[in-house]
């Protein structure tokens, strides 16, 4: 293998990697707080990478404009969708686990409207838009300015949400609720505020993924059962519920990946699937995960 | 002769010892009472026994069996029954489906429907309940509700019953209907370990006490020299405003 | 006397009621057309997937969203067991059973990984279970056998419908007879308090396998009967996740409490699907969805979990008319 291959693989690697890092962490901080295994968070991540599409062919306005744009707007989407249907569920449910089940239910049925809605606006054909893909030579080998981008955009706000969710005082409100939510209800944090928050932010997390996702790779209504797919084993491999296994998980899928990709690229999702069966055998906890 | 011990018994959750360093023995056809203070370890005791998780180091042992490591359907049908702090029973179901369940499966040999059904009576009898068999146990009284899991535990044709707060909750009269139902249940020859807040049955029924404080036994003895031993009044201040509750 | 008078006589209704169903399904095909008759063959299917479903999920808790790989892991044992060329390696009936048994053996491997966990990992794994296997047929097809798809040797409408419904009255006579055995017993305690089985002797891991095995073979068993009357099936079709989701909204909206629950849901969605999927491909399909969040949220117990409210209603109006019968009695004398 030549070190331009090396290099090639190690980058997409880690664009990849930075992208499912975002995505399961959003999933992770729905699941781990709220409680909802969003099994819809994969049609966020198309819509948003849709929208951008259109913003970009329709209205002129580049990518990194949308991600100001979609950013809040998903913010707001999945605080009001919790707010909705997924508190007055945690009101009616006769336990934590008919709770769990229910929204598990619930998110599959979100998939359903979500995915049809996209088809009715956008259609079932792929799409892709070209922007800023001038090239940029990085250690010898040619890229794409737009994926550095990209992978530049990942980082950093992958960097800065698990610097959040660790450091920052709301941070640590979050993390309280995700633990124990009555006695964080008692220490004077809203829970009806910080729920439906943390589900709004992580459907903010998927739709910054879709949008860095979009500036890549082709944007089509079908893509979005693999990035769910993806996110949950992630999740699954750093632990339910765990934010910093999410971003290790995500970068460690995204560089398996990519090397496999090199091998033989229909296997991706076959090699991710085989790294859960083994650690599930092994090691039922996940990699860095709370119980 | 000890139908159960246990050397050592130890079970970290995290950093913390909720149960550390506890040695204990019961024997056969006795009523063992086992008190301490909220978060003594108690319940956690009875957690490692029915191995509802597992213990961190130690070892127990049931007629000469090693404990360790097996799975609590395994230890039910090695002999050891129990009920639960937070009474689980099967609250959809009836009390005489929640009876057979006990009669099904918690015996090693296989017993027939008619048979399963028939021994479901008999134990639904014993504990006080055959008129409410039919209905869903949820809509059940709480008592009643213990009762059945106790029957339930009574199915599976145990030798050592774990009590776990049999009397929380209870009324002076159901708490002293209760404690002869102990008493009738240690005639029919089971061993019988019960955690208890409630006082008079401690001091009422029970052979021997031990005393678990911060997870490690502090004192073990009748009730007698359990009331009257220093250590235990000390750390249990007030409890006489709680006897007979 | 009363009471036992009325369930003898709901016995014998029932009975008639699906005796008067078997016979109207069985003679079927000698009247209806044959587009009718293909229809009917998706409505029975749904029903298998629906009953299968709730088998394990609906008295266990544990969700499991891999309907669709089973089916299809079905799909393609009758694929390469009848194929189109060279034709047929086995006989029909072989098919199908070879086809609910590799879903069955691939059930137990499943379940042996996963029941052992936390529902959640549980319904993770059986959610991605379809999107990985249509993953590994691609691979397969792609670089393996060099072309995409299966072409099957295709079987008349007449002959799919009758096998179809073999397997459904299987497939429900299974689910009656579990539900009532000790294994239904077993299952049920497991989804009311799975610690306090566990406690009370209930091999619980074993349990939640084999009925997970169990209905991943009817499963099995309808997806290897509808791809030869499909003739042609490829990844996509196969392992449709639509095929994960339907049982799901079916049982949720019939209520899974009586087993005539998911049958009454499967029928009534599996033909407003049929009705709809020409037409408005993505707005039944968006309407489906809003229908099971609307359920899950408003009539968790489904149409069945009304029954018992109507049943009471009922009784109380005739107890109404009854008493109002006796007090004119009492005043004519």
């Amino acid at each position: 293998m030549s070190s331009e291959t090396v290099v090639r693989v190690i980058v997409s690697g880690i664009l990849n990697g930075g992208v499912y890092a975002l995505a399961a962490m959003g999933l992770s901080i729905q699941y781990g707080v709220a409680r909802v295994l969003n099994l819809s968070h994969g049609e966020f991540i198309m819509v948003a990478a849709w929208l951008t599409w259109t913003f970009f062919t329709r209205l002129e306005i580049n990518p990194l404009i949308s991600v100001a744009i979609t950013a809040p707007f998903f913010l707001g989407i999945g605080f009001l969708i919790h707010r909705t249907l997924f508190t007055t569920l945690k009101n009616k449910a006769p336990s934590p686990a008919a709770f769990e089940g229910n929204s598990l239910l619930v998110a599959f049925g979100l998939l359903y409207i979500v995915q049809n809605i996209a088809l009715l606006i956008w259609g079932g054909l792929p799409r892709t838009y070209v922007w800023l893909s001038g090239g940029v030579n990085i250690l010898g080998v040619q890229f794409s300015l737009n994926s550095v981008i990209a992978l530049a955009v990942a980082l950093a706000l992958g960097v800065a949400f698990y610097v959040f969710v660790s450091r920052s005082r709301p941070g640590k409100a979050i993390r309280a609720a995700a633990e124990d939510p009555a006695t964080a209800g008692l220490m004077g944090i809203n829970i009806n505020r910080v729920l439906p928050l943390c589900f709004g932010l992580g459907a903010l997390l998927a739709g910054i993924a879709g949008v860095l996702l979009s500036m890549c790779y082709p944007v089509s209504t079908s893509m979005g059962l693999n990035y769910t797919v993806i996110a949950l084993i992630v999740v699954a491999l750093g632990g339910l519920g765990s934010i910093p296994g999410s971003f290790i998980g995500g970068f460690i899928l995204g560089i398996v990946g990519s090397i496999v990709a090199q091998l033989e690229s229909t296997l991706v999702m076959v090699s991710f699937y085989a790294i859960l069966m083994i650690l599930l055998v092994a090691r039922p906890k996940g990699l860095l995960g709370k119980s | 002769m000890s139908i159960l011990e246990g050397q050592g018994v130890t079970k970290y959750f995290g950093g913390l010892a909720a149960v550390s360093n506890v040695d204990f023995h019961i024997g056969q056809g006795e009523i063992l009472g086992l008190i301490g203070p909220n978060g003594a370890g108690k319940t956690t005791l009875f957690n490692l026994i029915s191995a509802a998780f597992p213990i961190s180091s130690g070892e127990m042992r049931f007629k000469g069996h090693k404990l360790n490591g097996l799975k609590p359907h395994k230890i039910c049908r090695l002999g050891i029954a129990r009920t639960f702090q937070e009474t689980k029973v099967f609250a959809n179901m009836s009390a005489l489906q929640n009876v057979l369940v006990g009669a099904f499966f918690g015996t090693p040999t296989h017993i027939s429907g008619t048979d399963a059904a028939g021994e479901a009576t008999q134990v639904l009898e014993f504990v006080g309940l055959p008129a409410m068999s039919m209905t869903p146990v949820k809509d059940l009284t709480l008592v009643n509700q213990k009762r059945t899991e106790v029957a339930r535990a009574l199915a599976t044709k145990p030798e050592l019953l774990l009590l776990d707060e049999l009397m929380a909750g209870l009324t002076p009269t159901e708490v002293s209907e209760s404690m002869e139902l102990v008493t009738r249940i240690r005639d029919r020859g089971i061993t019988i370990l019960m955690v208890e807040h409630v006082m008079k049955a401690i001091m009422g029924i029970c052979g021997r006490v031990m005393v678990l404080h911060n997870g490690e036994k502090i004192a073990e003895g009748t009730p007698q020299e359990i009331a009257a031993n220093k250590k235990v009044i000390e750390i249990y201040l007030g409890v006489e405003t709680h006897a007979g509750n | 006397m009363d009471i036992s008078k009325f369930t003898s006589r709901k016995f014998l209704l029932v009975a008639g009621l699906v005796l008067a169903i078997l016979v109207f399904l069985a003679t079927f095909p000698i009247y209806g057309s044959n587009s009718a008759v293909g229809v009917w063959i998706i409505i029975m299917m749904y029903v298998i997937l629906t009953v299968s479903w709730v088998m394990f999920s609906g008295s266990t808790g544990y969700m499991s969203l891999a309907v669709a790989a089973f089916f299809g892991i079905g799909a393609y044992t009758a694929a390469f067991l009848y194929p189109r060329t060279p034709g047929p390696l086995l006989p029909l009936p072989a098919v199908i059973i070879a086809g609910g048994l590799v879903s069955f053996i691939f059930a137990l491997l499943v379940g042996l990984v996963t029941l052992r966990l936390k529902g959640m990992y549980f319904a993770i794994f059986t959610f991605g279970l379809s999107v990985l296997l249509y993953h590994i047929m691609v691979f397969y097809e792609l670089q393996i056998q060099g072309f995409r798809g299966q072409r099957l040797t295709p079987i008349t409408n007449q002959t799919a419908f009758y096998i179809v419904l073999v397997i459904l009255v299987l497939t429900v006579l299974a689910a009656y007879l579990i539900r009532r055995s000790r294994l239904g017993l077993a299952m049920q305690s497991i989804g009311e308090s799975e610690d306090a089985a566990a406690h009370m002797g209930v091999n619980t891991t074993m349990v939640k396998v084999i009925t997970f095995a169990i209905s991943a073979f009817f499963m099995g068993a309808a997806g290897a009967a509808l791809a030869p009357k499909w003739g042609y099936i490829d990844p996509t079709v196969a392992f449709n996740m639509f095929y994960s989701f339907m049982p799901v909204l079916m049982a949720v909206f019939g209520g899974m409490r009586e087993l005539y629950g998911p049958v009454v849901g499967a029928v009534i969605f599996a033909y407003t699907e049929r009705a709809l999927r020409l037409r408005f491909p993505y707005q039944y399909m968006l309407a489906f969805g809003i229908v099971l969040i609307l359920i899950i949220i408003f009539l968790p117990g489904g149409l069945t979990g009304l029954v018992p409210k109507l049943q009471d209603k009922l009784r109380g109006v005739i107890a109404r008319l009854r008493k109002g019968g006796q007090s004119e009695q009492h005043v004519n004398t």
